[in-house]
């Protein structure tokens, strides 16, 4: 048997697939996921390496520059802060999606019109995925980021859904005409334009409560975007890799969806989070009962069991270091504090765990809904730092608000309920929390960094006092 | 491309599928977002077929697409291992001194 010419670079390859493998099943657990990076790392490495040496590669030099301005653009996207870690992720989706557009793009061009039915429906199917996932991630990341001209309210009018429905059905009749004849060249910039307008036109109705499901099922769709890829180039590297990287998005957005009790299309076509009319339509005026910092700190001070539940609102007001300050004087107290982390909070899945572990808290003491809602009966104080709408009971006994269904912290069971919030108004969600109307439920009304190291203050005061 | 090259894909698909989906449901949710990041920066492989299409220059519209793809591939690769690796080594653990109190 004579080995093929070009044996070696395919076992390059399939040690680069293997590597993938191993970094994510290595990214289970804490303690064994930086081995999963640099797995993937290698694998990387491994697979660029096997690539300059394929026949026919001639531009060496060429190729080398651009990998050097690619790393020159990637370090400082890697070195952004962790509250940036959402939009960031979203840009450079939208940057490997953009990858894949240009080389579907480049390999249409290449061979056209002698293209297979089947490769042209991949490759179809590879630009118009990759076409909405580059504009769809870059809208995403704006809106994240909150750059001014893009809004973060979800936009909607009338007939929304079938406008998007025609124009995606335009982009697929593009797409077979295509496949039908792939001569016909100028339907090809036509599909690739629809689907770049179509990503745009699907974020823009999406509210900022639904980041979190939405970048995953963009991670999804980028993932399937590369395997198709793979089927057009005949890469069994490529077809795992995105494979894998599609499960991924799409178990987390599954995951997202559950944890809000919502369907995908509810989540794509519902438009949540636009300011909604009071479930009860009635306003009475309700008291809520404030405190001081000095007065919280006296009733934590004398907790024996606390629960910190975060939200996004802790990562706007950059809180998870004065937070810690508060987890450390506790503690030294003899306080058992712990963390209580829903699924959605946040923007981007394990949101709140990358910002707390950033601050030094260690992973073991940040609980999952499950674990903190069994102990939060007997929990002395819940302490609420920037979140609402995962907090809210509503979700639990009004089966006219709008979240009802959607599992919750139930920090309402706990003895004392604190929230630092900066004033009554609404959630991003936009709905009002009965939470805050409790007799049981002390409101702080601040910024969050500023009430916390507040807080902070009094304990270690009165801790030096006795 | 031959039926038999795309059945093989198809098949190395479907067994890609089946386990993403086991070694994902493994993945804690403490690690989500470093998780997103990793399978975003694997999704940079598809730098492979930029390097190609520039290396090999076949028309010059193919090389500079090929090379705008390469840069764009790049920065994601190397953006997403860098954080993602950031992010893990924050993770640390209470150790065994501190048992539940």
């Amino acid at each position: 048997m004579t080995l093929p010419e070009n044996f070696l670079i395919e076992v390059i390859y399939l040690i680069a697939t293997a590597l993938f493998i191993l970094a994510l099943m290595w990214l289970n657990a804490p303690r064994t996921a930086r081995r999963g990076v640099l797995a993937g790392e290698v694998g990387m490495i491994l697979a660029v390496v096997g690539t300059l040496c394929e026949h026919g590669i001639i531009e060496y030099q060429w190729v080398a520059i651009a990998l050097a301005a690619g790393a020159a653009i990637g370090i400082p996207l890697g070195l952004v802060q962790m509250t940036a870690a959402p939009q960031r992720t979203a840009l450079s989706q939208a940057f490997g999606a953009c990858c894949v557009t240009l080389v579907g793009s480049a390999e249409f061009y290449l061979r056209t019109p002698n293209v297979s039915k089947f490769t042209m429906s991949v490759l179809a199917l590879e630009v118009v995925l990759g076409g909405l996932t580059f504009t769809g991630s870059l809208m995403a990341a704006g809106k994240l980021q909150e750059v001014k001209f893009i809004p973060q309210r979800p936009v909607t009018y009338r007939g929304q859904n079938i406008v998007n429905l025609v124009v995606l059905a335009l982009a697929v009749g593009a797409a077979v005409a295509l496949v039908r004849n792939p001569g016909h060249t100028i339907y090809y910039p036509i599909m690739v334009g629809i689907a770049l307008v179509f990503g745009v036109m699907l974020i823009v109705p999406i509210g900022s409560a639904d980041m979190p499901t939405v970048i995953s099922l963009l991670n999804s769709y980028a993932g399937l975007a590369a395997a198709a890829m793979g089927f057009v180039l005949g890469s069994k590297l490529l077809i795992v890799a995105g494979a894998l990287d599609g499960c991924s998005g799409f178990s987390l957005s599954v995951i997202m969806c559950k944890a809000m009790n919502r369907s995908f299309t509810n989540v794509m076509f519902g438009a949540f989070g636009q300011v909604q009319a009071s479930s009860k339509g009635v306003e009475e005026a309700r008291t809520v009962r404030s405190a001081s910092a000095e007065e919280a700190a006296g009733i934590l001070g004398a907790a024996s069991k606390v629960v910190i539940v975060p939200g996004y609102g802790m990562a706007v007001a950059q809180a998870q270091h004065k937070v810690r300050e508060l987890y450390d004087v506790l503690t030294k107290k003899g306080v058992n504090v712990t963390f209580g982390i829903h699924p959605v909070a946040g923007r981007m899945p394990g949101h709140m765990n990358v910002l707390l572990a950033e601050a030094d808290i260690p992973y073991d003491r940040l609980l999952e809904m499950d674990d903190i809602n069994s102990d939060l009966p007997q929990t002395d104080v819940a302490l609420i730092i920037g979140a609402n709408d995962v907090t809210n009971p509503a979700a639990r006994t009004d089966t006219t608000s709008p979240i009802y269904g959607m599992p919750i912290l139930d920090v309402d069971k706990a003895h004392t309920v604190m929230v630092i919030k900066r004033s009554m108004s609404p959630g991003f969600a936009g709905i009002d929390n009965p939470l805050y109307y409790l007799d049981k439920t002390l409101m702080l009304f601040g910024d969050a960094k500023g009430f916390v190291s507040d807080i902070v203050r009094e304990l270690s005061g009165s801790g030096s006092s006795h | 491309m031959t039926s038999d090259i795309l059945v093989n894909s198809l098949f190395v698909f479907m067994l890609a599928g089946f386990l993403g989906f086991q070694v994902i449901r493994r993945v804690s949710p403490l690690l989500h977002t470093p998780l997103m990041s990793l399978t975003n920066a694997l999704d940079g492989i598809s730098v492979v077929g930029a390097i190609i299409l520039a290396g090999r220059h076949e028309s010059k519209l193919a090389f500079w697409l090929g090379m705008i793809a390469i840069v764009a591939a790049t920065s994601n690769i190397v953006g997403g291992f860098l954080i993602t690796d950031r992010m893990l080594k924050m993770f640390k653990s209470s150790g065994p001194r501190k048992s539940q109190a």
